[in-house]
Parts: structure tokens; sequence; C-alpha cells
């Protein structure tokens, strides 16, 4: 098998970071912004930026159904900050109608650490993670409230800000601005498994 | 300015700063007046806001001093929505941002749209946890921001005008900078600092990265979807829109559009749908028929 080829959803945000930390761990990249992005993807990625813009162009251009059908098919899928608000079965503190994927069973709660100024860097636990503590970029991240049936891969304080179900990870915080790539790689591993199976 | 509490977390780290402007990237921030607007722009997919009482084009008409909008009037809007709220201050005005920090907004533009409050030097940007945006027109004014602390910088163009001449002329000015910069020896790195005025260590950054080392949007002049993927083509990591959008005939279908264009700025199959039956774009001003000193981009240095 060569690399897998993973799919960056590039509607709005920090996409680049993604793609270079992937391509970093010599896996190829596709920028998705139209339905045909997804074919023949092996893993997707879903962005920080703003869940409620991506999620308004998701819809207006016929993205919607096609992700989340993709992702309920078992494609291996990386949600971080916004990206985990997006992945998440039930949101708090959205606009009333906002919808998600619902491919995670989490309860978040939008900006649940407040605003900018409460934005914080932190190092985290990772559940088996070699290599020491992970550092922890939170940037108005969503709050988990419930993890659900999701397992809880990292804490902070008390509550989960990685969690996996399945083929779906989410993280509340930012990998791809700390300079650290071994989520990326845990994810990857995580695509390997599922082109093995 | 970062604050450290005994449980290893660190607030207002430049990290977290210019790290919020990367998600703001390859969206849109719009000027609103109301909390009404506000909502229109993120149902509308606005990745953020821009809190002000009066938009450039009306404070351009209206003349006087422009100051900080009433922290009443930012307040309701940032009740009014979940994305990110910016509000501006004057031009080297520490306690308009202290007081905009205070609020809890989520950016602080020191903006020339404002008048100016001080005409030698800007905010030291450093002693904030919350962060800034500055505005520029070439690379030595962008590096001088980013030296004082910036986290994120937008190129003026000319704000209220409806004309996007000036945000191409400033936008390009900078890319063709950080072009030069290509092959420079450090001597010759040293020597376009002085000419710049820029510290040579950011403008080697400059050299490396082939871009500037803080997110880049484009402001002054935006009004239609073509103008953002014009803009975006040209490099931009994003838009702002002042009046382009409510001094238009039918905002929310526009902000859409813009929203749109940014996006897939370069499908022009995709930017020809969402162009179409926008009703009237705002008027708009020619750049000669404004007086030189009623020029905003000029404030700053």
């Amino acid at each position: 098998m060569g690399a897998p080829l993973i799919g960056v959803l590039a509607l709005q945000g920090a996409f680049r970071e993604h793609q270079r930390a992937l391509e970093a761990c010599g896996a190829s990249t596709r920028l998705v912004r139209l339905p045909e992005d997804l074919e023949g993807l092996d893993g997707l990625v879903i962005p920080g930026g703003e869940s409620t813009t991506m999620i308004a162009l998701m819809r207006r251009m016929g993205l919607l159904e096609p992700v989340r059908e993709a992702v309920e098919r078992g494609l291996p899928t990386l949600g971080t900050c916004a990206g985990m608000i997006v992945l998440a079965r039930r949101i708090t503190d959205g606009l009333p109608d906002q919808e998600s994927l619902a491919a995670l069973d989490i309860t978040v709660r939008r900006n649940g650490y407040g605003r900018q100024v409460d934005s914080f860097e932190t190092e985290l636990e990772v559940r088996d993670l070699e290599g020491g503590p992970f550092p922890g970029v939170f940037i108005r991240a969503p709050l988990v409230l419930d993890p659900g049936n999701a397992q809880v891969l990292a804490s902070h304080q008390g509550r989960p800000v990685a969690v996996r179900q399945g083929r779906v990870m989410a993280l509340a915080f930012h990998p791809e601005l700390s300079g650290d790539l071994r989520l990326h790689r845990e994810f990857l591993e995580l695509v390997e498994g599922a082109r093995a199976a | 300015m970062s604050e450290t509490n005994g449980n290893g977390v660190v607030k207002g780290t430049f990290r977290v700063k210019s790290g919020h402007a990367e998600m703001l990237k390859g969206g849109v921030i719009m000027d609103v007046v109301t909390p009404e607007h506000a909502r229109i722009a993120e149902e509308a997919g606005a990745c953020a806001v821009m809190a002000l009482e009066r938009v450039p084009a009306d404070i351009r008409k209206e003349g006087g001093v422009a100051r900080m909008s009433d922290p009443a009037l930012i307040k309701s809007i940032m009740d009014a929505v979940t994305i990110p709220v910016m509000a501006k201050c004057r031009i080297g005005h520490t306690v308009e941002a202290q007081i905009l920090q205070a609020l809890g907004v989520d950016y602080v533009d020191e903006s020339e749209v404002l008048t100016p409050a001080d005409e030698e030097y800007h905010i030291d940007k450093w002693a904030f946890t919350v962060p800034f945006v500055c505005g520029c027109r070439d690379l030595g004014e962008a590096l001088r921001r980013i030296a004082e602390g910036a986290a994120m910088i937008r190129t003026k163009g000319e704000a209220g005008t409806g004309n996007i001449v000036e945000a191409t002329r400033h936008l390009r000015a900078v890319n063709r900078s950080i072009r030069r910069l290509a092959g420079m020896s450090y001597a010759e790195l040293v020597h376009e600092a002085k000419e710049l005025g820029a510290p040579v260590e950011l403008l080697a950054e400059c050299q490396r990265l082939g871009r500037l080392p803080v997110v880049t949007f484009v402001a002054g002049g935006i009004a239609t979807p073509a103008d953002a993927a014009w803009m975006m083509q040209l490099g931009a990591d994003g838009i702002f829109v002042g009046s382009g959008i409510f001094k238009s005939e039918d905002p929310l279908k526009r902000a859409k559009a813009i929203v749109a264009a940014t996006t897939y700025y370069d499908k022009p199959e995709i930017l020809a749908e969402v162009s179409a039956g926008l009703g009237q774009p705002m008027r708009g001003l020619e750049l000669r028929s404004i007086p030189q000193e009623e020029l905003l981009a000029g404030r700053g240095w």
C-alpha cells in the first residue's frame, strides 16, 4: 500500500496547518471543498475554525450529507476544536438550529472555556502516547460536557479533551499548531488499521 | 502579556493570540453596528464580526472625531452571537484597548478608521492578553506592528469607499517586498531593514517563510464576491468587509455570497453563481474624488 490519502476539509480555518502536519508524517493530502473531493479518501480531517461558518458552507454546497455518509460508512476522521463540534451529537450554546454530523456520541459546549482572553496552553497526558506530555493549545475551545460512549484519551481539569469512538477521533485543542506530530501519527495509524481491515 | 496560574495553564501567549487568527483564515469578518446585524452576519457564515457604532462609510460622511464604540453596544453584540467579536480602538490609545480587553472582546483592531490618539507611537500590544490586529500599507508598516506585538495584520485599503483599488495596491506592495527578500544575504537584509524601518529579525523570518509571520487579511473597499475572491487569489488569508455588506441592498444575500466567494475563490463557475441577483452593491467612491487629508490609510506610521 502506498501513502494514505487524507482529505482535509478546507472551507474555512486552519486547514493548511493540518495538511503540512499530515505530509510531514508521510501522508498524501487533498483539500476537500466539494462533494467529489471525497472520492477515494482513506481518512478525513475536520480542522479548527468557526463551526458555524463550516456548517453553513457544507449545507449550502451540498457537502453535509456526503460527509455524514462517508463518516458513517467508517471513513477514519479526526476533528480538532471546531472539527470536534462539527462531529458532536449534541451541541449546547450553538445556534438554535446548528446542525452537525452527529458522528460522535459526545455533548459539547461551544467556547466552553470562555472567550479569547481565556485561551490557554497546558501540558496534557494522553493515554498510551509515548514521549511524555503533549503540548495542548486551546483557542476558544469547546468543552466536552459528556463523553457519552466515546473513549476518553486525555482530560484537562477533569473534563475530556481528547476522545475516540470507533474510527472517529476528536480533540478540543490544536495539535496542528503545536509542532508535535504524535497525534497526527496516531490518527494515521488508525487510518492504516482501517485500510488493512 | 501571558499569565501563568498554579496549574500549568498559561494564557495570552503569542501562540494562542496568533493561533486564533489562524482559525479565522479563509473567512470573512464583517462590520456590524447592531445585534441584529451581528446575527445576520453569523447566519451568513461570517467567521467573526467587528462591533462598531458606525461603518466606515458613515464615519467618512459624518466627519468629527471617531472613537472607540460604546461598551454597552459592544456588549450587546457579544451577547447576540457565538462567533468571535472584535472591536476597534484608536491608534495609540492604550486605555481604549484596556477597556476592550476588560469587556472580553476576542480581538482588538488598532484602527486608522478611528481618529488617531497618538501621532508618534502605536500601542505596546505585548502588554495585553487580548490579541491585536493592525493595518498596514506596506511591509515595513506590517513588521513594525508585529514588532509591537500585533498577532494579525490586515492591509488597509481605503475603508468606506467600496473601491478595491487601494486594497489591491497594499496587498501587492506587501507581496512584492517579500518576494524581493528571496536570495538576499544577511548584510543585504540589514540594509533592507534600514530602508523599510523594520526589525531585521522579522525581515529574516519573512525571507524564510516567503510571507508575513502572522495571518494577513485584507480590508478597505471590498464590496462584491468578486472583490473578495480577487484578494484571495492575490494571496490574502481572509477578508474584512466593512461598509460593503450593510450599505448594500440585500445584506444577508450579499454576505452569504462573499463568504462563499472567499472559500471558492478559484472556482469561477461558483463565483458566477453566487454573484448573480444580489441587488445593488454599496455605491462607492472614486479615490480621486476624496481630498488627500480625508484618506484614512495614511493614518498610522
